[in-house]
């Protein structure tokens, strides 16, 4: 029903009728092909919810999850941690903790994780004397914490970068601020620079969060049975490809759902600063 | 020292040409797989930048997928499931026999999608900062779309994507790490077979490591030219 002007009562005129364009054919022919490859991977799924494969291998997929849930909520804790002397030594005014805080994050952000992880993992044991007299090759022996060191260290340093980015993105004025109200500059830091810095920091944050879910994929190749891991070994015991669709909707499970909170939290925590 | 060194020297007692082989395995396969990423990238950002809904939803739902798996997973996905789609086509005409996919087209292939649906979303921030009136005075100069497009916007496009796309170049250079796995002889699969034969695995992967920042800086010095170039018409101003 199109409604009359109050004043004039005049109707206005009907949209005229949507052309079907080349543009429109070609995305409703792409939606199609979506839909239609998304029915059949459902029915795919769901005719095979019991099968002998789903049955005998849905509890190693679970432990798997809660290895790759375990390893990526480690190595984020711990490399937030770690990120925060890097982060201080980054902006630091003098060379000689700027840097090598500069040199740890070019050489993790520049390298591949396959490569750092099989520099930690395989390449401890080219120090296996020197670590076993400090008692540390108990360690080095461990795939599980060998990733978890490698894990660390990586997202540290990407960590460290989003710290610092954010911390020098707070105007200065906000210092000036703190300073003419005669705060004292840790009290300025924590209180005032911190909070809006974080701030600004969620996104990429949760960006780093994501990256880890995926990157923690290459834990399987150093022999850990994490979801990717546990999806290789089905996949060689059954030579059957509905091992890596599983994981396939695994992960974008995940993935989705963590970027849709993430949205929501953020949405939450930035609501004083909408228009 | 000296020891390092025969190991890392060329010919029958060191291992330099198998890195090298491997290293030039991994910077083809970066160099391979960026124009398909790139092509495939603009087209998908013209896609979300479109008005029509439908195109919209169909190009959003390729880069939700694509960026939401893990690089790795995508590799064996594509990898099995192009072996085992031919395998069971060949099967319907009554061919029954074991294909093998070449694993650096999978990788190839593998890794475009991952770029393209990165490299789109570069792209689609670009076009937002052109302004709409560039597209208004090509068609008042009579140009034709597609003249718009590659004479008017694109230019501009480039210059505005690089930084972005330019930390994609990078991160993709990295990510031609994982087909490694799937058998591929690059740069980390030869210093992992080094490392086992000499049982020097720490200079090794560390030598892998460095090889991979060298490659990154020589990156960002061709790209800071690049860079340089597209903005060579904003000096006069």
């Amino acid at each position: 029903m199109i409604a009359a002007n109050p004043v004039t009562g005049l109707q206005r005129p009907p949209a005229p009728p949507r052309r079907w364009t080349n543009t429109r054919i070609f995305g409703h022919v792409l939606m199609a092909l979506w839909i239609l490859s998304g029915a059949s991977l459902v029915y795919y799924l769901g005719s095979n919810v019991a099968s002998p494969f789903v049955l005998k291998y849905w509890p190693n997929y679970l432990s798997g999850f809660i290895v790759t849930l375990q390893i990526v909520s480690v190595s984020l804790l711990l490399g937030a941690l770690l990120s925060l002397p890097i982060a201080a030594a980054r902006a630091s005014k003098w060379k000689i903790f700027s840097a090598p805080a500069y040199a740890y994050v070019y050489f993790f952000r520049g390298t591949p994780l396959l490569a750092q992880t099989f520099l930690i993992y395989y390449g401890a044991g080219s120090f296996r004397p020197e670590l076993e007299a400090v008692g540390l090759w108990g360690f080095f022996q461990e795939a599980w914490y060998c990733v978890i060191f490698a894990f660390s260290m990586n997202t540290a340093a990407y960590q460290a970068e989003i710290l610092r980015g954010a911390i020098q993105n707070v105007p200065k004025g906000q210092w000036e601020g703190a300073a003419a109200l005669g705060i004292s500059k840790p009290v300025a830091f924590f209180k005032i620079i911190l909070p809006q810095a974080l701030m600004v920091a969620l996104r990429p944050y949760g960006n780093e969060i994501i990256l880890m879910i995926k990157g923690s994929a290459i834990a399987s190749i150093v022999t850990i049975y994490d979801l990717m891991g546990e999806t290789r070994r089905a996949y060689s015991r059954s030579y059957d490809f509905q091992a890596y669709i599983w994981a396939a909707v695994t992960y974008l499970m995940i993935v989705e759902i963590l970027r849709r909170v993430w949205d929501k939290f953020e949405a939450r925590l930035t609501r004083h600063l909408k228009r | 020292m000296n020891e390092a060194l025969t190991l890392l020297s060329f010919g029958d007692q060191g291992w330099g040409d198998t890195i090298a082989l491997g290293v030039l395995v991994t910077v083809s396969l970066a160099i391979a797989t960026l124009p398909f990423g790139l092509v495939l990238g603009f087209l998908i950002a013209l896609a979300k930048k479109s008005s029509e809904p439908s195109l919209k939803l169909a190009a959003n739902i390729y880069t939700t997928v694509f960026r939401g798996l893990p690089e790795l997973l995508t590799l064996f996905l594509v990898y099995f499931g192009v072996q085992i789609g031919i395998q069971q086509g060949l099967k319907l005409i009554g061919v029954e026999t074991y294909v093998e996919v070449n694993s650096f087209v999978a990788g190839m292939v593998a890794l475009s999608l991952v770029f393209s649906s990165y490299a789109s979303e570069a792209f689609l921030s670009a076009f937002r900062g052109i302004p709409q009136g560039q597209y208004e005075g090509g068609h008042a100069l009579g140009l034709s779309r597609y003249q718009t497009m590659s004479l008017v916007i694109l230019p501009q496009l480039i210059r505005l994507a690089l930084p972005a796309l330019g930390n994609l170049w990078l991160i993709l250079l990295k990510e031609t790490s994982l087909v490694s796995v799937i058998g591929l002889a690059d740069l980390v699969r030869e210093s992992g077979i080094a490392a086992r034969v000499t049982k020097e695995p720490f200079m090794f992967f560390g030598i892998a490591c460095l090889i991979y920042l060298v490659l990154a800086m020589i990156s960002s010095t061709g790209l800071a030219r690049i860079e340089r170039w597209t903005k060579r018409g904003e000096g006069a101003r």
